[in-house]
């Protein structure tokens, strides 16, 4: 692709190594002036550390970066500002008990260019006009004098961003962005992004979704391995060849959904309300009913409760009121509430969760795999009373290795060492071969590629063949659209839906995730 | 373009793996390098010969049997104390109370010994203040343990003050049971019936004291590696949210830890009234609890690596008196070389856990310390 303007930004022969892993080897990237690129790479393929070569964070160990032509070192974040460059992180880096304003003067010691002397008074009135006019340039929506506890997470990034743009920035960078937005929050951004582009600036959004690429940017790097594969105008290519560039050989893009089979209810859930433990209402009077041999979907912002469900399901969570029945195969209902998981699972129910947090609690992060295995199964009787037994789980961890094609050093790495994608497959290995009748799972491909994804979805749907009742708790409504034979839909605690997986459109879901509806329950 | 290059002169990176062989060397040249840097020192304040001051050293632990079996009763105490607080910090309980623990069971030998002299047989007292002493340390262990499984109270803070009163508690039964009348101690307890004196093994009077503190190392490295509750404890450790996920109930193990934490350390109490010194003073646990924190910290909560860091902790004071006494110095040189000493031992672990590269110069050759 040949271009006959200077780039604003342009990296030659980039390469970045921790010990001995290459984050990225060789990297050419162009990026110009009111253009939005996106930077499209799966986990783990060097998006973020290129991109934190920019802001400051890395320096390079080979090659050089110019801008507008011009060779520049970024040693520092405070260079990278020099520079007109502003990175959005994934994790909002703002001080909860500032305002929108304080966060985003913070650290500044200039202003229009002049430095601010040391001693002078802090001049919020004039830093909040100034915000407002950006607001005003480009569309967003920030009160500055609004604390940042009080925010949603939408409002988070967005003074993340105006905080770039008040210190001067014009190159842009975001890191996955939409990752924690609602569709109507995600449309919200993409216009700011649109009017940023049309007011001349640079915009570069990481990400790994596709569609987004499609309908924002104008062009596409591609990153694999650390390696630059390609950079194509979006509007030239498609979703099959940009997942081909980005996974380095064919991949199916679709889905499975077996039809579900011998349908019969497993676990009723009746009036379940849970507060949290300074009162706040987390669940409120939620009904639903998840079947064997079918996946029900979860839907919301997260923060809707999705979290508590499960964990009032687990025993985890006392419970304010209602009921959560399990349902045998003869009919018969046991009532799991109050039970701990200890009872629970006495009473033959085997119930799998794959949680959230996977190394802050479906695993120990410091644990080995072997001893990982072991949480499931170490108050089961062992040769000598009182003493672990290491050899089951030790079998188990080689089994899950071997079926999961999970990559490890060996069975006695710890489970941090590992990437996400192989952490996931332990843990939901793990919890598969409990041979469980219900299998919930959060966020189950949170930050995982597309193949570890792929894995865990083929996971997914063979327990739902095994006529395991499977409810799937997910982010990306286009998964959860094309998993799940029935979405429940979550928001604010309460249930605002649930709909037919094969029937609803993205629309229709994302409306519900925002607005509280007396929803049919079924 | 290289002149101008502001590439940052160290970096620091977080070490994937490490070889043990590396890890030890690092410890071992750590070790290495403090001895350079005290002998430095020695020759600057003293215009001592370090070679001297340092057999002197050696001679003050093992220069004789007696020394020997000294170093080893020393060992054996500081021992049991960090053997005894390492489940608690494996399990993240920030037990700073083991001196309280001990000096509890310190206590309640004490009182057995002297209120039930002439009242039923040695042997019946010894067994007597052994329960008492196991359930003295288990009770005051078991305080800050209840209240941080109930109301997530700060066992750092509380344990702490358990040690003051425990020492307060002492001090009044000093005064309550002194002897000679007026003279603000104790003194040797029953010292004509010997009534509670554990008996001496072999006719080696600190043997027994070695004995216990060598099963009782064993056990906690058993307990800790192969056993269910150590298993349990250490999930505690890593994650609470992980422990109550998979049904561990998080309070109960909390409480059971300490009080066997507790045991250990009131087991110590007992063996250092009844078995070595026969004496209560209020200075009798000697700072051991947080030497034992040290102790235990340094080997990485791995019992048998415990004895290699008490070693160098008892090697070191012995010494340090030693050359106190011999060459006429200050007593505070010696905790002046222990401080190095430890400074360059502690501060190895950086070194294990990052690496640091210096700017490649010309070509690619990348420093590692």
């Amino acid at each position: 692709m040949q271009d006959s303007r200077t780039p604003a930004v342009s990296m030659r022969n980039i390469t970045k190594t921790f010990g001995s892993i290459v984050a990225n080897r060789g990297v050419n990237l162009d990026i110009y002036r009111g253009e939005i690129l996106s930077l499209l790479g799966e986990n783990g393929s060097g998006k973020t550390t290129l991109m934190n070569m920019l802001s400051g964070i890395y320096y390079p160990d080979e090659g050089e970066i110019f801008i507008d032509g011009k060779p520049v070192q970024i040693s520092s974040p405070k260079d990278a500002y020099d520079y007109g460059i502003g990175m959005i992180y994934q994790h909002f880096k703002l001080v909860n008990v500032f305002t929108a304003a304080q966060n985003i003067i913070l650290g500044i010691d200039s202003h229009d260019g002049k430095k601010i002397p040391k001693w002078n008074k802090l001049d919020l009135q004039t830093a909040s006009k100034k915000i407002r006019e950006i607001c005003d340039a480009y569309g967003f929506d920030v009160d500055p004098d609004k604390k940042v506890y009080d925010m949603s997470v939408s409002e988070k990034q967005t003074v993340e961003i105006v905080k770039v743009l008040y210190k001067g920035a014009d190159i842009l960078i975001l890191d996955e962005p939409t990752a924690v937005l609602t569709p109507q929050e995600t449309e919200k951004l993409f216009n700011v992004l649109r009017n940023m582009r049309a007011d001349g600036k640079t915009v570069v959004i990481i990400t790994h979704k596709l569609h987004e690429v499609e309908e924002i940017s104008d062009k596409v790097a591609v990153l694999r391995k650390g390696e630059f594969i390609g950079q194509l105008i979006t509007s030239e290519t498609n979703a099959q060849e940009m997942t081909n560039m980005m996974v380095g050989r064919e991949v199916k893009l679709n889905i499975d959904r077996p039809e579900p089979k011998n349908v019969k209810p497993r676990l009723e859930v009746k009036g379940l309300t849970v507060k949290s433990e300074d009162g706040v209402v987390k669940l409120d009077d939620v009904s639903f009913t998840a079947n064997t041999g079918e996946v029900l979907g979860i839907a919301g912002i997260s923060g809707c409760g999705q979290k508590e469900l499960l964990e009032a399901i687990a025993g985890l969570q006392p419970i304010e009121s209602g009921d959560i029945l399990y349902v045998e195969d003869d009919g018969s209902k046991t009532n799991l509430v109050g039970m701990s998981d200890l009872e629970i699972d006495a009473k033959g129910v085997s119930l799998a969760f794959v949680p959230e947090d996977r190394l802050g609690m479906g695993l120990v992060a410091n644990m080995d795999l072997v001893d990982n295995m072991m949480l499931r199964s170490f108050r089961r009787k062992g040769k000598i009373a009182g003493f672990t037994d290491r050899k089951t789980p030790r079998d188990l961890a080689q089994k899950v290795v071997d079926e999961l094609e999970v990559v490890t050093p060996g069975l006695e790495t710890p489970i941090r060492r590992l990437s996400g994608g192989n952490v996931q497959k332990v843990l939901v290995g793990r919890e598969i071969a409990m041979n469980p009748t219900i299998l919930m799972s959060a966020y189950a491909v949170r930050g995982l590629d597309i193949n570890a994804s792929y894995t865990i979805y083929d996971l997914i749907n063979q327990q739902k063949q095994r006529g395991v009742a499977v409810i799937f708790v997910g982010e990306d409504l286009d998964v959860l659209l094309e998993l799940s034979d029935r979405i429940l839909v979550l928001c604010g605690g309460k249930v605002s839906g649930v709909v037919d997986g094969r029937t609803a459109d993205k629309h229709e879901v994302g409306l519900l995730m925002t607005k509280v509806g007396g929803g049919a329950v079924g | 373009m290289d002149k101008t290059k502001k590439e940052p002169l160290i970096h620091i990176t977080k070490r994937k793996m490490i070889s043990k062989k590396r890890e030890w060397a690092i410890r071992l040249g750590s070790i290495l390098i403090a001895l350079v840097v005290c002998a430095i020192i020695t020759t600057l304040t003293t215009h001592l010969n370090p070679i001297s001051v340092y057999a002197s050293m050696i001679d003050g632990s093992f220069g004789s049997e007696r020394k020997i079996w000294a170093l080893l009763k020393e060992l054996s105490i500081l021992l049991m104390v960090s053997v005894a607080l390492a489940p608690a910090f494996k399990m993240k309980f920030w037990n700073l109370g083991g001196g309280g623990q001990v000096m509890a069971g310190v206590l309640a030998t004490t009182s057995c010994m002297i209120l039930l002299e002439n009242k039923m047989p040695s042997g019946a007292i010894i067994l007597v203040s052994l329960i008492a002493a196991l359930a003295a340390g288990a009770l005051w262990a078991f305080i800050p343990a209840f209240c941080k499984a109930k109301w997530n109270t700060n066992e750092t803070l509380f344990t702490l003050m358990m040690n003051y009163v425990a020492t307060q508690l002492v001090a009044y039964f000093i005064i309550k049971w002194e002897s000679p009348r007026g003279s603000g101690k104790i003194g040797i307890i029953n010292p004509n019936t010997e009534a509670g004196w554990l008996p001496v093994v072999a006719g080696k009077q600190y043997l027994l004291p070695v004995l216990v503190a060598i099963v009782i190392t064993i056990f906690m490295y058993i307990y800790l590696k192969y056993s269910k509750q150590g298993y349990e404890l250490s999930v505690v450790g890593e994650s609470q949210n992980t422990a109550r996920y998979v049904g561990i109930n998080v309070g109960k193990v909390i409480i059971r830890t300490l009080i066997l934490c507790g045991l250990i350390c009131g087991l110590t109490g007992w063996l250092l009234v009844a078995g070595t010194d026969h004496t209560m003073t209020t200075t009798i646990e000697a700072g051991r609890g947080f030497l034992g924190v040290m102790v235990a910290w340094l080997a990485h909560f791995n019992p048998i690596g415990m004895v290699l860091s008490g070693l160098l902790m008892v090697f070191m004071s012995r010494g340090g008196g030693e050359i106190s006494t011999a060459f006429g110095l200050n007593k505070s040189f010696g905790d002046i070389l222990t401080g190095i000493i430890l400074f360059f031992v502690i501060g190895s672990e950086f070194f294990i856990n990052y690496q640091i590269h210096f700017r490649k110069s010309h070509g690619k050759e990348a420093a590692d310390v």
